[in-house]
């Protein structure tokens, strides 16, 4: 892995799981055993509003927060916040939007942040065990099989 | 001595991997308790000797900061050195890779020798530090000759970005992000109706911390101030005393349950001791549960951190054992037009009241079914 960390931005509004898909992520980085950190401004995160969580992963991170213009990936959960984030992209940085995935798909809406994560995953260098493994710890054991259904959905994009 | 750990909003907002330390330092367990009235007792005959033994005790640290302290050295260029605190020290190492850095872990009292020694061996050292300039002035006191951040960037955090501006003394305007969706009520929470009910009596509305906070913005625009916690109901009663009466008449504190077991009790006895010449009427949210920071308990729930059965403060018999008359409980979203014409009634009366309320919080609710039906068994 590069000196320069990997530099990854997710977004949406409040209730839609930003905070929990940017641990997902971390956990995964971790569990790779690179240094991570994350950044979260989560406002009042229950209650509607923006929310965005910036995740750093590589050999070695300082700033726990993704400069402007930087960031590698930018995920959107909600499709009205790609204009508010938009900035944050360095040229040539990918955006990953629930357009990419057939929401239909999915047994729950509420997992389209794991979905997302599904299509960021195959952009990223992580074994699929170790995103298994991480979404498991992170989320309660009843909602283990569909959050893995939309996470492969997301995958095989 | 007593020791402040300053966190500032960066660092509560961030997660990292950290390695815990080998030193496990236990809790004090005191065999028994030892009389020591100079050092515990401040009446004027020992506070002067234990000012004196502050400062003393002060000065050793401080000699003990220059040569042992938490403070970190990285080498670096000899062009450029940083001396830097707290999260601000990632900041800089991103911005400015090449620059030696000092990073003071404890920034009061100053390692200042350390502080000038480490200056001294820059040709230029800049200070970084986030918000008011504390470090740059403290050295520059010292005779220490640092260059600090240009006024702008004073305001607001500090992030690489704005460290690179810094050190390149570049004060052109900065980029302005777009402002995102703000947050609003939960649809079904049930402030929203008292909110619409206070804008509908065209209310003067002193406010207080949690997520109630929220009935500022639209579409109720239904809040005229917010301090600290429990301020709600001082600064109602001081707008009661100030403002013309036709106005003060329309004054109204509200104030969360858990805010109010906080400060707000202080408030409601000032209130009885100091009635206002056209009474007051507080509004005690009660939502059961500590909503905004994530649904902790509090004394008024009845239940500890660990949502186990303990003691209770119940409002209406705190507020009736103070004094106040008028005491009211009721269910805001089941029943909107009571809650409107009590408010309505309790600001005519020109008398004290107290109006709880009381609705569990959407969010919380299933949770509070369910402690209660464990505590039932």
């Amino acid at each position: 892995m590069s000196s320069k960390p990997t530099n990854v931005v997710i977004a949406g509004l409040g209730g839609q799981g930003v905070i929990k898909a940017s641990d997902i992520l971390a956990d995964v980085a971790f569990s790779a055993g690179v240094d991570v950190k994350k950044s979260e401004l989560h406002g009042m995160s229950q209650r509607g509003g923006s929310v965005s969580s910036d995740v750093r992963f590589g050999e070695r991170v300082y700033s726990p927060m993704v400069p402007e213009g930087e960031a590698d990936f930018l995920v959107v959960i909600a499709p009205d916040q790609i204009a508010v984030n938009q900035s944050v992209l360095r040229a040539g940085g990918i955006l990953i939007e629930p357009s990419m995935i057939d929401e239909s798909k999915l047994t729950t809406k509420k997992s389209v942040n794991v979905a997302l994560l599904g299509v960021l995953s195959h952009h990223l260098d992580f074994p699929v065990d170790a995103w298994t493994a991480a979404l498991k710890r992170n989320l309660p054991e009843k909602l283990h099989e569909a959050n893995l259904i939309s996470f492969s959905i997301g995958r095989n994009q | 001595m007593p020791v402040l750990l300053r966190i500032t909003t960066r660092v509560c907002h961030s997660k990292t991997l950290v390695r815990r330390g080998t030193v496990q330092i236990p809790a004090p367990r005191p065999a028994h308790f030892e009389h020591d009235f100079p050092s515990r007792v401040m009446i004027p005959a020992y506070a002067k000797p234990a000012h004196l033994r502050m400062r003393k005790t002060l000065a050793e640290i401080a000699e003990w900061n220059n040569s042992k302290g938490p403070n970190l050295l990285l080498a670096g260029s000899p062009s450029l050195g940083i001396i830097t605190s707290g999260v601000a020290f990632q900041y800089a190492r991103e911005a400015a890779p090449q620059a030696g850095i000092l990073k003071i872990g404890m920034t009061y009292p100053l390692p200042i020798d350390r502080m000038s020694r480490f200056a001294g061996s820059v040709k230029k050292c800049v200070v970084i530090e986030e918000g008011d300039p504390y470090l740059v002035e403290a050295a520059g006191d010292a005779g220490i000759e640092v260059e600090g951040k240009q006024e702008m960037y004073r305001f607001g955090e500090l992030n690489s970005d704005r460290v690179r501006r810094i050190l390149a003394e570049d004060s052109t305007p900065e980029p302005k992000r777009a402002p995102g969706k703000p947050p609003a009520l939960c649809p079904g929470c049930p402030h929203r109706n008292v909110y619409t009910i206070l804008k509908e009596l065209d209310c003067i509305v002193a406010g207080d911390i949690g997520c109630y906070s929220l009935g500022v913005l639209p579409p109720f625009e239904a809040m005229d101030s917010l301090v600290c916690m429990g301020a709600a109901i001082g600064v109602g009663l001081g707008l009661r005393h100030s403002l013309p009466a036709e106005e003060a008449k329309r004054v109204v504190s509200v104030i969360g349950d858990s805010t109010f077991v906080h400060s707000g009790i202080t408030g409601l006895v000032e209130m009885v001791y100091n009635p206002p010449a056209t009474g007051h009427v507080v509004i005690i949210l009660d939502n059961g549960t500590t909503a905004m920071t994530g649904m902790q308990e509090h004394p008024g729930t009845g239940r500890t951190l660990e949502h186990a059965k303990t003691g209770k403060v119940v409002f209406e018999d705190l507020a009736r054992s103070l004094g106040v008359r008028n005491v009211h409980v009721v269910d805001p979203v089941a029943e909107p037009e009571k809650l409107k014409t009590l408010i309505e009634t309790c600001l005519e009366s020109l008398q004290l009241s107290v109006v709880i309320a009381r609705r569990n919080c959407l969010l919380a609710a299933g949770s509070i079914r369910e402690y209660e039906r464990c505590h039932e068994q």
